[in-house]
């Protein structure tokens, strides 16, 4: 086996020096009873050229080469080069969490970057070195605020995103932390605020609302902000396209940010891996999970980086730790924060500009075709739209039989806006293939 | 000294202090559609300042940044990293090869399932080997990591109990298990009682036997153990859960020392998780992306996460209908990306070549240990499987302490082990070579570490006062931790 650096040779001298005769011997601290008997029921170990083959075919069995109109939580955007020849090298790669400080300023002094520019670009205080994802962020903000207030009601915007919502279902429901969801106004698409102001209690956590939300549009936050801090309540919020933090106002009056910065690091790669952000005020430092890296000195005075606050986490707290998380997404965020840095303070707001043009040259190519939006609130690089005539899937079967993906049809996850697509345009997306999926909406319509 | 050789470490500032307005790192293709005024679109409220602090650098400098960062870490593809019990082996780079294949690396959760067949046949291809390697029924792919599927693993069992009448309120942990354990059954709603091992570092049957009543949901076990024991009674263990209506859950972050050789399925276990970035040489990237794939007994099976992947004659899809599963754990199916590195990593070695991998990470861990025995307090007689572990009391009579003499190890070349874990071990050091390790490698770092313990006689201050050889000398962790600096304060406020 080409990854075993041994020869026979080499391997019958260990056994000689520990004085085993047989590989047996080695287990024999296992009853024998529990060992396996059969060999695994596994093909024998393939050639590298073999493997690459049957990757290859199962990419071929794939989507290579056509246009794709979906965001809805993973976003298409250009990756320089250079993200992955920093993300490969090996000193990274193949590190392991930066325990031994002297060992790995590196990855320390790499996160501690990444740690600034969430803070940077969301308007906090401190973020943490990375969560697993977007959708994991959400409960930990849940669970989080919910220990700062001694609350236990969580207020959760129907408009974020439905799989996240579910995530949060998911793990709050034996934390004794009952969630409800807030309406959205079906004339904005934005937050109901009627709806939020009449739920909102003494005993309310905190309201959850994401921005751009699930139908791609930018909510009020200030005022969520307000209604929230007038009860007692903090405020989260989430977002799911980094990309629209290089043109929006930042949340600063949210309490807690949690997000997702696939946009900045990650192709969307079947749903994963991504790097989920949680960042928050100095005063809720404590209470955060997650691993945080901090500045320090060294032996001799020179800066250095350590992991800190460790005194929240599991390795140490065991059951009364913030989280259970250990892990963090370290080379995920690595590749945002080498992102971050290309695109810097100008490239981000030109990226996100780019992305709002796109989306409402797109908004203005289907209008043209007869579609209409449902909403009216403003929208950052997605939005709902319903054909005028023809289903969504007609739409989308006549985009596939051009190589183009379609958008979200939305009655997956809101039966009342059963026939909308939500549609993405990033930087991406050409003014042919624009137009071109305008034309699957005119014929679909003309039918 | 040793293997180690004094090098230049380029000196490298951090990125917002490489800064100048106006340098850039990027160039996008010309709009090909009208410019939308942001102010007009969004409204002005909406729309932000500049970033405050974000950096402006130029392309080399970026790569100039990050190479200089890279050469301050030590890494798994620069030597031995003996970690225990986090299985720090060759990370193939095949791997990230087809990992980056068009096709695979772009596709959409959404897209359609027609156009998704290949990443669906990845899935259960991975799903039915990881299956066959624990004796389990059914796996689920979706946890991001060990952690993650620890808690689904136990949600998995509350919904079972549950479909029972009962969930039950507690759930049984050994002393020596990790802290993600405890930690994890906080999370899901249960009461951890702490189970003490006995003198051979084992589960003692009859104090467990004793624990377990109506109200114990399950017990949390490694195995091996975190003291690298295989746990002898396991199966008397399970039964004895069995026998009260309780579940056994497996942490199968020490997998490395079973895989080809015993199966968790076959001696009682009726849900475990494995960590990818472990067995499965996905790479730790410095802490993550992981994947904690859970894998289960048939009773469990229905209460899986959403959605199931399910084989009809159109082909591949998603099963949403699953009115017993738990939820979600996560958006979308898992970290894709660390499932196709994992499965590469599967068929490079065949059936066999995992239990040969096996068979070298035991042999491994022995052969330390023999190297290592008189040389350090071995706490344990029990055989070792893949990690051995000893403890720091001899050197301790020095003044030196099992964190001291995992610093010097950096000066002799090699990454520390597990400092200090298992808990129940006072002075731990926790060391797993993995496979990896050739027998030249091996007999380094064993002279590396006598060799520690003849300065711990006669030179304690030397040790306690490494590591001397790196760009970093001694980190204060607790300067860090009392007034905690956690972002770039501004230039001049260094």
């Amino acid at each position: 086996m080409r990854y075993l650096p041994k020869s026979p040779a080499e391997r019958e001298a260990m056994f000689a020096e520990l004085g085993l005769a047989s590989e047996e011997d080695l287990f024999a601290s296992i009853p024998a009873d529990l060992r396996q008997q059969e060999p695994l029921s596994i093909p024998p170990g393939q050639s590298e050229y073999e493997i690459r083959d049957y990757f290859e075919a199962r990419a071929r069995d794939a989507a290579r080469g056509y246009a794709c109109f979906l965001g809805a939580g993973a976003y298409h955007h250009y990756r320089p080069v250079v993200i992955d020849s920093v993300a490969t090298r090996g000193e990274f790669l193949t590190a392991y969490t930066p325990y031994q400080a002297e060992i790995s300023q590196g990855v320390l002094t790499t996160i501690f970057e990444f740690q600034t520019m969430v803070a940077q670009l969301t308007g906090m205080d401190v973020a943490n070195a990375s969560m697993y994802d977007g959708s994991t962020a959400v409960p930990e903000a849940g669970m989080m605020a919910a220990r700062i207030t001694r609350r236990n009601r969580l207020l959760v915007a129907r408009s974020l995103h439905p799989e996240y919502r579910q995530v949060m279902d998911t793990y709050d429901r034996y934390q004794g932390l009952p969630s409800e969801t807030l309406a959205y106004d079906p004339q904005t698409g934005q937050l109901d605020l009627a709806d939020l102001d009449a739920r909102l209690s003494s005993d309310v956590a905190a309201v959850l609302v994401q921005s751009p939300n699930f139908f791609g549009i930018v909510e009020p936050v200030r005022e969520v902000a307000e209604l929230a801090h007038k009860h007692g309540a903090l405020l989260v919020v989430i977002f799911s396209e980094a990309a629209s933090l290089g043109l929006l106002q930042p949340p600063e009056e949210a309490d807690i940010v949690a997000g997702e910065f696939q946009s900045f690091a990650h192709p969307p790669s079947f749903g994963g891996p991504y790097v989920g952000i949680l960042a928050t005020k100095s005063k809720y430092l404590r209470q955060m999970p997650g691993r945080l890296v901090g500045e320090t000195l060294d032996a001799d005075g020179r800066r250095a980086f350590c992991l800190t606050l460790s005194t929240r986490e599991q390795h140490i707290r065991r059951a009364k730790a913030t989280s259970n998380i250990c892990t963090n997404q370290a080379l995920v965020a690595l590749m945002a924060t080498v992102y971050m840095a290309l695109l810097g303070k100008r490239g981000l707001r030109e990226l996100a500009e780019q992305n709002l043009s796109k989306a409402h040259f797109l908004a203005g190519a289907l209008r043209s075709a007869g579609a209409e939006l449902p909403f009216s609130g403003p929208f950052f690089n997605e939005f709902a739209v319903r054909p005028a005539g023809g289903s969504a899937s007609e739409v989308n079967d006549l985009a596939l039989e051009r190589k183009i993906i379609g958008g979200l049809d939305l009655g997956r996850f809101y039966p009342e806006l059963a026939g909308a697509l939500l549609v993405c345009a990033t930087e991406t997306a050409k003014r042919e293939q624009i137009e071109a999926y305008a034309d699957c909406f005119r014929e679909a319509a003309d039918g | 000294m040793g293997r180690v050789r004094q090098h230049q470490a380029l000196e490298e500032r951090l990125l917002f202090e490489r800064s100048s307005p106006g340098k850039v790192g990027y160039q996008l293709p010309a709009l090909d559609v009208p410019q939308v005024d942001p102010e007009e679109a969004l409204g002005s409220a909406h729309v932000r300042d500049e970033i405050p602090g974000f950096p402006e650098v130029s392309e080399v400098e970026v790569i100039r940044h990050f190479t200089r960062l890279s050469s301050w870490n030590y890494a798994i593809d620069s030597g031995m990293y003996p970690l225990g019990s986090c299985t720090m082996k060759y990370n193939p780079r095949l791997n990230e090869a087809v990992a980056r294949i068009d096709g695979i690396i772009d596709a959409h959760p959404y897209q359609p399932e027609c156009l998704a067949q290949g990443m669906l046949e990845i899935q259960r291809t991975l799903e039915a080997y990881l299956a066959e390697i624990c004796g389990m029924d059914a796996v689920t792919l979706q946890p991001a990591a060990g952690a993650h599927g620890e808690l689904t693993g136990l949600l998995l069992i509350r919904a079972y109990l549950e479909s029972q009448g009962d969930a039950r309120r507690v759930v049984l942990i050994p002393d020596s298990a990790h802290g993600t354990n405890p930690a994890t059954a906080s999370i899901a709603g249960y009461e951890v009682v702490e189970i003490p091992s006995n003198r051979l570092g084992m589960i003692d049957l009859a104090t467990l036997r004793d624990a377990v009543d109506d109200s114990v949901a399950a017990l949390m076990v490694t195995n091996p153990n975190t003291v690298g024991i295989f746990e002898q009674d396991i199966a008397e263990v399970a039964a004895a859960l069995h026998e009260r209506g309780a579940q056994l859950y497996m942490d199968g972050a020490n997998m490395n020392a079973l895989v080809g050789i015993a199966r968790p399925g076959d001696f009682g276990v009726d849900v475990m998780h494995l960590n990818l970035h472990k067995t499965f040489s996905t790479p730790h990237g410095g802490g993550g992306p992981g994947a904690g794939p859970v894998a289960v007994k048939r009773h469990l099976e229905p209460h899986l996460p959403l959605p199931r992947i399910r084989a009809a004659e159109s082909g591949l899809g998603f099963d949403w209908d699953r009115p017993a599963s738990i939820g979600r754990v996560r958006a979308f199916y898992g970290n894709f990306g660390v499932l196709v590195r994992a499965l590469a990593y599967i068929l490079a070695h065949g059936g066999d070549g995992l239990r040969n991998a096996t068979v070298d990470a035991v042999l491994n861990a022995n052969y330390i240990r023999k190297g290592l025995e008189g040389h350090y307090e071995l706490p344990y007689e029990a055989a070792s499987m893949h990690e051995c572990i000893f403890s720091d009391s001899r050197q301790a009579k020095h003044g030196v302490k099992t964190g001291d003499i995992a610093k010097r190890l950096i000066d002799y070349g090699f990454h520390p082990y597990t400092v200090s874990f298992p808990l129940i071990v006072r002075g731990a050091l926790m060391i797993e070579p993995t496979e990896t390790e050739s027998k030249h490698e091996l007999d380094e770092f064993i002279a590396a570490m006598r060799s520690i313990a003849e300065e711990a006689e006669r030179d304690p201050g030397l040790i306690r006062s490494s590591p001397v050889t790196t760009r970093t000398s001694r980190v204060d962790e607790t300067r860090a931790a009392r007034k905690p600096i956690l972002k770039w304060q501004g230039a001049g406020r260094e």
